[in-house]
């Protein structure tokens, strides 16, 4: 035996798994820098549910495209987290003009974690518009307070016939900043989650590339056209992207 | 027809039996995202006045689920053991609470009370009970349960190791589940929660816990926490099944939403006892609840989320199983807002469980997005100790990586045992103590001794 192995026999056992193992205690308590450091993970994890959107910079990332924003039914974020069925509704006063044509609206939705919309929403929609050419896009809705289908109520409004939910999800201690994307064929009011397609776990610790995450949304959505649905009836296989390594693109 | 009760000269009336059961508990957010909670204060306490001059026999007579629809509701009143209720036939629901707390409801007595008692029961006198009565009732409960050791036992709490991993790598669960065992954890069971749930891959892993347990001797049982039809499914391909798992609900329209009945249930139950793998029992059922599934499955028939838990334990219990986890905290602050609603909700899911005869544990949990921290876990865990919780769950570090959520540490295990004098069960801790993770006393041996024991022992 080693004498690495000897003074920490879990060394070895640390790279199969993330999970916070061998972490030693004091009595039967952690030790004071392994409690720290769950702390400081927790705290993440709940600056990034409660941290409020940064609207102008989201709007600075998305440019050149075109925004709108709306605020949902839910006021604040504690009123948000108490009553999900506002969250799915559009607040008073939002007005949005029905689109002639439009195929496809765009949302992002602030969801649990608005962190995740800042730093990925941006560049997976700009990797995403260029994969949807030849299709009508309406303006990107940027929404708060909001809950994916929320966007069932936007994109009812345009008239569209297939939606796009960028969504931040529920943080947990290792990733605060994952993205999801939500794909809606025919989306309007009671439309079952199960009626939906989703691509998760955007994020930079591990998770889909901003590219690939692109690559996929734009497959499934021209599939949803084709077949005219979406759900467990569509299963994503598109292909691996063509080219160099996704991994090595900017992003 | 309606129940009422004048306080300060007002009067509150309250329409039906199922309005007045919600408007009775104590306030939490899925009542209120429901429309079922009290509106004010006041009324609270009007409705828990009339609660308490209640008879508990109205629930003998009138339905919060109707029976025609729902086969929750029928097994309730069919299997009803009416010879066992009469200690408490002629009591209000408010005598009923009073006699609980009394000296007169022994160990003995709450025992052969329990197949007495219908879950509406025990959910209504656990409404006019604060937190300090559910636990001193709920501690005088003895409920035992054995597979491959004896759960239950005074002066033990349980433990289930969860060693889960966001991409099921064998590795990676073995590592948690090595990690665990050195803090003693692993009693209730060794069970993994897959990420990917089908058939291939919980198969994958059990076959590996089996190897595991196998390889160290250790007495206990293991389970991969799949759906019960994949459960049977495993049984008939001749994978090593202890534990059949399944989440279960309060009404029968939740329970089809989990895609589960109750004959499903006797089915996989039966099944699993023909393996006859069991060593000192017989308990085959691991079942898993929480506050809200039926709402959030829109199957809550207008009743609130306390009461159709309880009913969930009606359904377990036709089961006899080894192990009921509330898993309290996980659902999200929808339906448990904060810190102060996860920790009464884990007690009174503990005492309704423990009071109808369950081998009641409790997973204490919260998610990032309710207004919970640690600190409201090592109260609740506290408590539960207290309480006499039939196990709790443990995760390496607090944090599980796959579900994304906190639960307890291994560590939390540690302090239960350090702190309070509660051991494991007694085979599990003779094999702790063989394998020289244990000293004489209890206490751990040193962290990386203990790991490389086992791991010299691989």
């Amino acid at each position: 035996m080693s004498d690495e192995v000897a003074r920490d026999p879990f060394a070895r056992l640390r790279a199969a798994t993330p999970a916070r193992i061998g972490l030693g205690r004091s009595g039967a308590a952690l030790t004071t820098a392994t409690s720290l450091e769950f702390q400081y993970a927790h705290a993440r994890a709940r600056d990034a549910v409660h941290r409020p959107l940064d609207i102008p910079g989201l709007k600075a990332a998305l440019a050149p495209l075109e925004t709108v924003d709306v605020q949902s039914a839910a006021p604040d974020r504690q009123t948000y987290l108490r009553r999900p069925d506002l969250g799915r509704q559009l607040g008073s006063g939002v007005v949005l003009d029905s689109m002639e044509g439009c195929d496809v609206a765009l949302i992002i939705a602030d969801g649990l974690s608005a962190d995740a919309v800042q730093s990925h929403a941006a560049p997976v929609l700009h990797a995403l518009c260029p994969r949807l050419m030849g299709l009508r896009l309406s303006p990107v809705v940027i929404a708060t307070q909001a809950r994916v289908a929320l966007g069932d109520a936007i994109a009812e409004r345009f008239g569209a016939r297939l939606s796009i939910v960028l969504v931040g999800e529920r943080p947990g201690l290792t990733v605060a900043d994952s993205l999801g994307a939500y794909i809606t064929f025919a989306p309007g009011r009671g439309v079952r989650d199960s009626a939906r397609n989703c691509i998760s776990n955007i994020h930079g610790q591990g998770g889909l590339t901003h590219d690939l995450a692109a690559h996929k949304i734009a497959w499934i959505t021209r599939e949803a056209l084709r077949l005219q649905l979406t759900g467990t009836g569509l299963k994503e296989e598109a292909s691996a992207l063509p080219g160099p390594n996704p991994d090595a693109l900017p992003s | 027809m309606g129940y009422r009760a004048t306080l300060g000269g007002e009067t509150f009336r309250f329409d039906t039996l199922a309005r007045l059961m919600a408007a009775a508990t104590p306030a939490r957010s899925g009542d209120a995202l429901a429309g079922l909670a009290a509106q004010t204060d006041v009324e609270r306490v009007a409705a828990q006045t009339a609660l308490a001059d209640l008879p508990v026999a109205t629930f003998l007579s009138e339905a919060l689920v109707p029976y025609e629809v729902c086969e929750v509701t029928r097994l309730i009143l069919d299997t009803h053991d009416h010879k066992a209720f009469g200690t408490v036939a002629h009591m209000t629901v408010g005598q009923f609470r009073d006699w609980l707390l009394s000296d007169a409801a022994t160990t003995r007595a709450l025992q052969a009370l329990a197949p007495g008692l219908t879950p509406e029961m025990v959910a209504a006198v656990s409404k006019l009970m604060r937190n300090r009565d559910l636990i001193a009732v709920a501690r005088k409960i003895r409920v035992t349960s054995a597979f491959r050791n004896s759960l239950g036992l005074p002066g033990r709490v349980g433990s289930r190791l969860q060693p889960n991993h966001p991409a099921d790598d064998l590795k990676g669960i073995a590592a948690s589940t090595l990690d665990g065992l050195v803090y003693g954890v692993g009693d209730a069971v060794i069970g993994i929660n897959p990420a990917t749930d089908n058939i291939p891959t919980a198969t994958e892993l059990l076959r590996m816990l089996e190897d595991l347990r196998c390889r160290y001797d250790i007495p206990t049982q293991t389970c991969v926490l799949t759906h019960v039809t994949n459960t049977i499914a495993m049984i008939e391909q001749g994978a090593p099944v202890d534990l059949v798992f399944q989440s279960v609900a309060g009404t029968q329209a939740a329970n089809d939403g989990f895609g589960v009945s109750l004959a499903m249930l006797h089915e996989a139950r039966d099944a699993a006892l023909s393996l006859g793998r069991g060593t000192v029992g017989q308990n085959v059922m691991y079942l898993e609840t929480g506050q809200g599934s039926a709402l959030s499955a829109d199957a809550h028939h207008g009743v609130d989320q306390q009461t159709l838990e309880a009913r969930a334990y009606a359904v377990c219990r036709a089961v006899e199983p080894l192990l009921v986890n509330t898993v309290v905290g996980f659902i999200g602050p929808e339906y448990l807002f904060d810190g102060k609603e996860i920790i009464r909700a884990g007690l009174e899911d503990h005492f309704c469980g423990k009071l109808l005869g369950l081998p009641m544990g409790c997973d204490v949990c919260y998610t990032n997005h309710a207004e919970a921290d640690q600190n409201d876990m090592d109260v609740l865990m506290t408590l539960m100790a207290g309480a006499g919780v039939h196990f709790l769950i443990a995760v390496p570090g607090a944090d599980d990586i796959m579900l994304n959520y906190q639960s307890l540490s291994f560590h939390d295990i540690a302090y239960l045992r350090n702190s309070f004098g509660l051991r494991a069960a007694p085979e599990f801790e003779d094999w702790l103590e063989r394998f020289g993770l244990i000293t004489e006393s209890g206490h751990l041996i040193d962290g990386a001794t203990g790991a490389q024991r086992l791991l010299g022992a691989s």
